[in-house]
């Protein structure tokens, strides 16, 4: 297929939509390489809107990662807006990389990143407006190899038919041994057809395959086993482990957009892992064993990162920030070398205690101190335990007074519904921490200003968590229990009005639910979907439950399962499930032991200060936590005036 | 206090950047040219900067201005080249120089533009032309933030000509091209107000989007129809009398970095 620019015919379509400059490229520090000056090539796509997918540090990552490599080329596509995608299948624009402006057809390798399954009607949306068969086995020697990565694919299985393969892990260096294999297979002059190069891919014993492999099903629906149907594909696929983090300092050259997005800052990412062990959290677990950037690897990539950039802001990015060996004299080092320069420092994700107030005084030196968020995720002591988050009341309360006192006049709170044996009361309680939160503030500020948002989401559970086999609360149940909530705030006479009561509904997660633990048999459900006008489904304004369920009703029943089959259900040790042969390195007995610890409401330390509790990953994987400190400091940079 | 005022582009395809999205992209090249912006005061300080008159989302300039205020000396030439190194291509400073007087919005009277019309005729181009100048007023509509608002678009238009080029493109496919003048009143008249009013007159109806360029911005000479170049006085100020603060970084201006730009038209 031809990759000459589809530029000049999409040119003019962009007078007649909204945002065209989203549709442009030209990005500072963006990358077009002569399209003959490469034998591989790849077509990253974050699979949502421009606004959100071009700050995704993944997708920033792999596109340096790839573009740095001689005879490599990656280049950049997004979910088009509706209005757009109309006007591209009139005028029969395909889909396009927005730095070449090529179709995605001519790539080699089409990788798709999913953090979230809410994508998987936009994947289908971009394949056929290239021009590429929604089901993998209908595609030819023309069309890319299409992969999947990022978190959602820990389970690719509701979009096994769609996909050519799936990396599950770190991409950095599997990206580079992919390209390698794709490099020989193409040189070789594509000996064996696309079946070869997979075969080559899925010998590495870390690309998925899923057409390798077959699925039985037994009479009650469940699976009875996942079997390769070919010698020489592994029985599991394991995930891939970057393990110094100051080897890859990327994004070094961070691409900044002209169009507004959802994250303007320059964002370093400070450790990958979290060992807090929240039984909630997928990302906790899959991206285990906890690897830090060192202090200066940090320092390095934030002063480079700035002068590549211009941005005014540095987000220091992980899954608990607050949690990295040094973060007291990383977040001094930086404010001290850039007080003078206007640039704000954010430490998304810190967890709730005292310490984390002095770091967010240091970070807001001479700024602002509106708002401050804190994650308790559990309304009473007894869920907390079940969820095996930490921490107490008495610290939350403690943690709010110290903020209150050092001049902040906002706490945000973010809760989960639907956690696994809550009940009325368990979420009832979240009223209660909120009207002491404000009483305290009060006392101590000696204000009555003080606010306090309770911000609700709805639980669902993931796979390779402990949680993978708990039931999940029925929309109906969650939207009860939480209008319950909602009225007792309200009806706080003394209080009420100070409480900000943030949640929307429950059947959106219900939805997720399904795509997060589906099998195989879920992809007739997206593609129904995404036939029936399915896009951006992660949008409140473009999602609709109704048509996730008509078309749930349409496919699954003749398959002898249906939603709630997929969702509400509680699974049982023995069950077989569909993502078993993807291994995040995590025992599934381990899982579920704690998801027996959490049914008896037994907590588990963070192995960074613990002694190992056998999660399976280190020794599986064959490594280590890293961690430090270095016991190294930031210096002052040097002024050139 | 240092002023100094800027003369840029949006050219190819950032022409689709929005007047805000060139805010957030200027700002950051200012801080990675490391230019020592002025900031102003309060909760959330802002650098310095004054813009005049941005042209609409998706049409091209040759000739947008704006003014910084810097807390140290800058020679203008070095800070331009530094400034174009830390802009995306396409967005491109193509003059600077050390501001001696006041009120450059002031100056900023009229714009020329010119206006590319992709498969219509120069003839029918210029039928259109004439009989939309042989009107007294031409009312158009077009949407606003509170609603439909009917205006006369005729007034504001200085001057209006089809340009004899070898403007019918080499594949054969008509290619008019119009260079029009247009005073800044309120309500604004901008180039499609004037399309609209072509259609309106005449009847023309362009098959494809109109390629909208602004070529300059200035002074209005009423009686030629033509524009002069707004920086002309801060530059004949600053080869006049050197100014004491720092004479030699003001001196250096180059004189002639800019030549003057004028909307001459079919000259």
């Amino acid at each position: 297929m031809s990759a000459e620019s589809v530029f000049p015919q999409l040119e003019a379509l962009l007078p007649h939509v909204q945002k065209p400059i989203q549709y442009v490229g030209g990005e500072l520090n963006s990358t077009v390489k002569p399209w003959e000056s490469c034998d591989v090539r790849w077509s990253l796509m974050y699979p949502d809107a421009y606004e959100v997918g071009l700050p995704n540090q993944g997708v920033m990552i792999l596109y340096e990662v790839l573009n740095e490599r001689e005879g490599v080329l990656a280049e950049r596509t997004y979910s088009v807006w509706p209005d757009l995608e109309a006007l591209m299948r009139e005028h029969h624009v395909p889909q396009f990389t927005v730095d070449g402006h090529r179709p995605v057809r001519a790539f080699d390798v089409f990788g798709l990143s999913f953090s979230t399954e809410l994508g998987y009607t936009n994947m289908l949306t971009a394949l056929d407006l290239a021009g590429i068969p929604l089901l993998a086995a209908d595609r030819t020697l023309d069309d890319p190899i299409v992969l999947a990565g990022g978190h959602a694919a820990f389970n690719p299985e509701p979009i096994a038919d769609f996909l050519d393969c799936a990396v599950v892990g770190d991409g950095e260096q599997a990206v580079l041994e992919i390209t390698d294999i794709v490099r020989a297979w193409k040189a070789e002059g594509r000996p064996g057809g696309r079946d070869e190069l997979l075969f080559r891919l899925a010998k590495t014993g870390g690309v998925y395959v899923p057409k390798f492999y077959d699925v039985e099903y037994l009479a009650d629906g469940r699976i009875a086993r996942v079997v390769p149907n070919r010698s020489g594909v592994p029985w599991r696929v394991s995930k891939h482990t970057v393990m110094d983090l100051d080897e890859w300092p990327y994004p070094k050259q961070p691409l900044v957009p002209l169009a507004e997005t959802v994250h303007e800052r320059m964002s370093v990412e400070i450790f990958r892992g979290c060992t807090r062990g929240c039984r909630f959290c997928q990302a906790g677990m899959i991206t285990r064993p906890v690897r830090e950037r060192s202090i200066t690897g940090i320092g390095e990539m934030v002063e480079k990162g700035l002068k590549a950039t211009g941005f005014e802001e540095v987000g220091l990015l992980s899954l608990s920030s607050a949690d990295h060996t040094e973060i007291g004299d990383v977040a001094k080092g930086l404010a001290d070398r850039y007080e003078e320069d206007k640039i704000g420092l954010s430490l998304p994700s810190t967890r709730v205690d005292a310490f984390n107030i002095d770091l967010a005084n240091e970070l807001t030196r001479n700024g602002r101190r509106s708002g401050l968020t804190f994650a308790p995720e559990g309304g009473s002591e007894r869920i907390r335990k079940v969820i095996n988050k930490m921490v107490s009341e008495e610290d939350l309360i403690r943690t709010v007074s110290t903020a209150y006192g050092n001049g902040w006049r906002q706490v945000k709170l973010y809760f989960m519904c639907g956690l696994p044996t809550e009940t009325d009361e368990d979420v009832l309680q979240i009223g209660d921490m909120a009207v002491n939160v404000i009483a305290e503030g009060r006392k101590v500020s000696g204000q009555n200003d003080i606010r306090c948002t309770v911000s609700i989401g709805g639980f669902v559970p993931k796979p390779h968590t402990p949680f993978q086999w708990a039931p999940q609360l029925s929309a109906e149940e969650t939207d009860a229990r939480l209008t319950k909530l909602r009225d007792k705030i309200r009806g706080d006479k003394k209080y009420g009005r100070s409480i900000g009561f943030r949640y929307h509904d429950g059947k959106p997660g219900i939805v997720e639910g399904l795509l997060s633990r589906g099998d195989r048999r879920v992809g007739a459900v997206i593609r129904a979907v995404y036939e029936g006008g399915g896009r951006f489904d992660g949008w409140r304004e473009h999602f609709s439950y109704d048509r996730w369920m008509k078309a749930a009703e349409e496919t699954l029943p003749a398959q002898g399962v249906d939603v709630a089959w997929y969702t509400t259900r509680e699974r049982t040790y023995e069950e077989v499930l569909p993502w078993d042969h993807l291994d995040s390195g995590l025992d599934k007995d381990w899982l579920w032991e704690d998801w027996q610890d959490a049914l008896d409401e037994t907590e588990v330390e963070d192995c960074r200060w613990t002694p190992c509790f056998d999660c399976g990953v280190c020794p599986q994987l064959d490594l280590d936590i890293q961690i430090g400190p270095t016991g190294k400091k930031l210096l002052p940079l040097t002024v050139v005036k | 206090m240092q002023r100094i005022r800027l003369r840029y582009t949006k050219r190819g395809r950032l022409r689709f950047t929005s007047h805000r999205d060139f805010q957030r992209a200027f700002e950051r090249a200012l801080r990675r040219a490391e230019v020592p912006m002025a900031y102003s005061a309060g909760f959330t300080p802002h650098p310095k900067v004054s813009y005049a008159n941005a042209a609409p989302t998706g049409t091209g300039s040759e000739a947008e201005y704006l003014e910084i205020q810097l807390t140290a000396r800058r020679d203008p030439a070095p800070l331009r080249e530094l400034l174009n190194a830390s802009l995306p291509d396409g967005l491109d400073v193509t003059d600077a120089v050390e501001a001696h007087t006041s009120g450059l919005a002031d100056r900023l009277q009229a714009s020329v533009w010119e206006i590319r019309l992709d498969g219509v005729g120069t003839e029918t181009a210029e039928r259109a032309v004439a009989a939309f100048l042989a009107a007294e007023e031409v009312q158009v509509e077009r949407r606003t933030k509170n609603g439909m608002r009917a205006f006369d678009t005729r007034a504001a238009v200085a001057r209006l000509e089809t340009v004899r080029s070898e403007s019918d493109r080499p594949d054969g496919n008509a290619c008019a091209i119009l260079r029009l003048v247009v005073r800044h009143l309120t309500p604004a008249v901008r180039p499609d107000d004037v399309l609209s009013g072509l259609r309106a007159t005449a009847d023309l109806a362009p098959p494809v989007p109109a390629a909208v360029t602004r070529l300059a911005q200035g002074l209005l000479d009423e009686e030629s129809g033509t524009v002069t170049d707004p920086l002309a006085p801060d530059r004949d100020a600053a080869t006049a009398a050197p100014s004491t603060a720092a004479g030699l970084s003001a001196a250096k201006v180059p004189s002639g970095a800019s030549p003057a730009v004028s909307g001459e038209g079919t000259a």
